[in-house]
């Protein structure tokens, strides 16, 4: 299981790459790798306002649907067109393939997020309590 | 709950499945990858763990003027060493389980269950049995597998003499020998491919599943529930609590050729004919996704707002790239071609009714 260090991670499994104000999100290996194959990936549309751990959008597997969240607050500026012919990029490679952009209104919001060690400790909880 | 285990357990700790509550059993959802093992089995074999799967059997004197009686399907059409596959009805048309049915003699018969329906269908039996017979409930005492997929015979080949060739479909043999040990098998199978499902004591389980993976090598894997289910879909093959159910009768799932009208009194035939010739109020229709959007069992159908039918099951096929669903729609709206909604969380999602568009099967009768 994949933990980059650079990025901030949610307790919803969701990643936050900084970059100026704006934030890159995606979905951590270990979320990928729990939903399995990837089938759709139902995004938010452009100049959306997104509120800190409100709903980003949802991610269809074969087997189920699931709700991604939004790490911080903010207005998407830029959402990942590639994964709507070929969603199970998220499982090739879950960190290289963003979901969308959100141009952050409060920089805050990353303080509530988890370190790469953190998350990882997090991923092997939830695994040992299967 | 304690989750049961089938005799495959350790096969599926080996394997790395990522296991599951399956209506109370602990089976592998997927090894891999749910569309990689459904590839899989399309192009070239798969082995599944159907353990869970029930057993029962009914012998006596009676037995096949009782099938008669407790199944839809014309019993009398299957010889010895021959399976069919059949409908158990409530007196109003509803389902208590599909099952196939194994002939070993007019005195003799196997019947194989839906795992969830196991019990179920074991005291709906009871209840309605002939005086004379004898019912008993072997679920215990087998362990099942089947392999599937273009390779199966040519792998299941390698480790019996029996001319497997000569098992014809629906189809089955007591007693043969696979890696030395015991087995039933039959040319039957859920995947829309050729192929066998194997019964065996429990303790020999192990052993046949090892010697089917060796001998298939590179060219054969195990499969979990999750690609077992896309692919019984894609093919349109029913699943009991989605297509069929005590609310669902055979005829509005388009199960119609295995009601047989014509041979005498079965529980469910009054309430059924009189909806073949009234024609059941709701018909199951094929769904194409126009739009994008995954669906699924339970979500509404719409025309023009208005909602005229639910999906039973729905999702990718992936050997057809498209997103299908098959759907339980009001009688009056049931028309190829048309235009309707799939309501994907409150939002409208295009689709039209279809024929045609699930997988042709590859079985040996087509």
């Amino acid at each position: 299981m994949k933990i980059p260090a650079d990025l901030y991670y949610a307790p919803s499994h969701e990643w936050v790459r900084v970059e100026g104000d704006q934030a890159w999100i995606g979905i951590s290996d270990y979320a990928q790798h729990e939903l399995g194959d990837i089938v759709f990936v139902e995004m938010p549309e452009l100049d959306d306002e997104l509120d800190a751990g409100g709903q980003l959008g949802v991610i269809e597997s074969v087997k189920a649907a699931s709700s991604i969240y939004s790490p911080v607050g903010g207005t998407v500026v830029a959402i990942n067109d590639e994964l709507e012919d070929a969603p199970q990029l998220i499982n090739e490679d879950p960190y290289a393939n963003y979901i969308v952009v959100v141009a952050m209104n409060n920089p805050g919001d990353l303080d509530k997020l988890l370190s790469a060690a953190a998350y990882e400790e997090l991923c092997r909880k939830e695994q040992g309590g299967e | 709950m304690n989750l049961k285990r089938t005799a495959l357990f350790p096969m599926h700790q080996k394997y790395n499945g990522r296991m599951v509550d399956f209506g109370g059993w602990e089976l592998p959802i997927q090894y891999e990858s749910i569309i990689k093992e459904h590839h899989m089995v399309r192009k070239k074999a798969g082995l599944f763990d159907v353990s869970h799967m029930g057993e029962i059997e009914v012998r006596g004197e009676k037995a096949e003027a009782f099938l008669q009686y407790l199944l839809s399907n014309d019993i009398n059409k299957i010889a010895p060493g021959q399976v069919q596959y059949n409908i158990m009805c409530y007196p109003d048309g509803g389902v208590v389980d599909d099952l196939l049915v194994y002939k070993y003699t007019t005195e003799h018969y196997l019947l194989v269950v839906n795992a969830a329906n196991t019990d179920k269908d074991f005291e709906w039996i009871k209840e309605n049995v002939f005086p004379g017979l004898e019912i008993k409930n072997f679920s215990d005492d087998y362990a099942q597998m089947a392999i599937q997929g273009p390779w199966a015979e040519q792998i299941l080949q390698k480790l019996t003499d029996l001319e497997l060739q000569s098992i014809k479909y629906y189809w089955f043999q007591a007693n043969v020998e696979i890696a030395g040990k015991t087995a039933i098998i039959s040319r039957t199978g859920y995947t829309g491919e050729d192929g066998f499902e194997i019964y065996l004591a429990p303790e020999d389980a192990i052993d046949v599943w090892e010697a089917i993976l060796t001998a298939g090598g590179e060219d054969i894997a195990p499969i979990g529930l999750g690609a077992r289910d896309s692919l019984r879909f894609e093919a349109k093959l029913p699943l009991y609590g989605q297509e069929l159910g005590p609310d669902i009768s055979p005829l509005e799932a388009r199960l119609g050729i295995f009601v047989k009208f014509d041979c005498g009194d079965f529980i469910g035939r009054e309430a059924l004919l009189r909806q073949k010739e009234s024609q059941p109020p709701r018909v199951q229709a094929e769904l194409l996704m126009l739009e994008r959007g995954i669906p699924r069992s339970h979500y509404e159908v719409c025309q023009e707002g208005k909602v005229i039918g639910q999906l039973s099951s729905g999702g990718l096929a992936p050997s057809l790239e498209k997103n299908l669903a098959l759907a339980l729609v009001d009688r009056e709206y049931y028309q190829p071609g048309a235009e309707v909604e799939v309501m994907i969380r409150n939002k409208p999602v295009k689709a039209q009714i279809v024929t045609g568009a699930f997988y042709r099967k590859k079985t040996r009768a087509s």
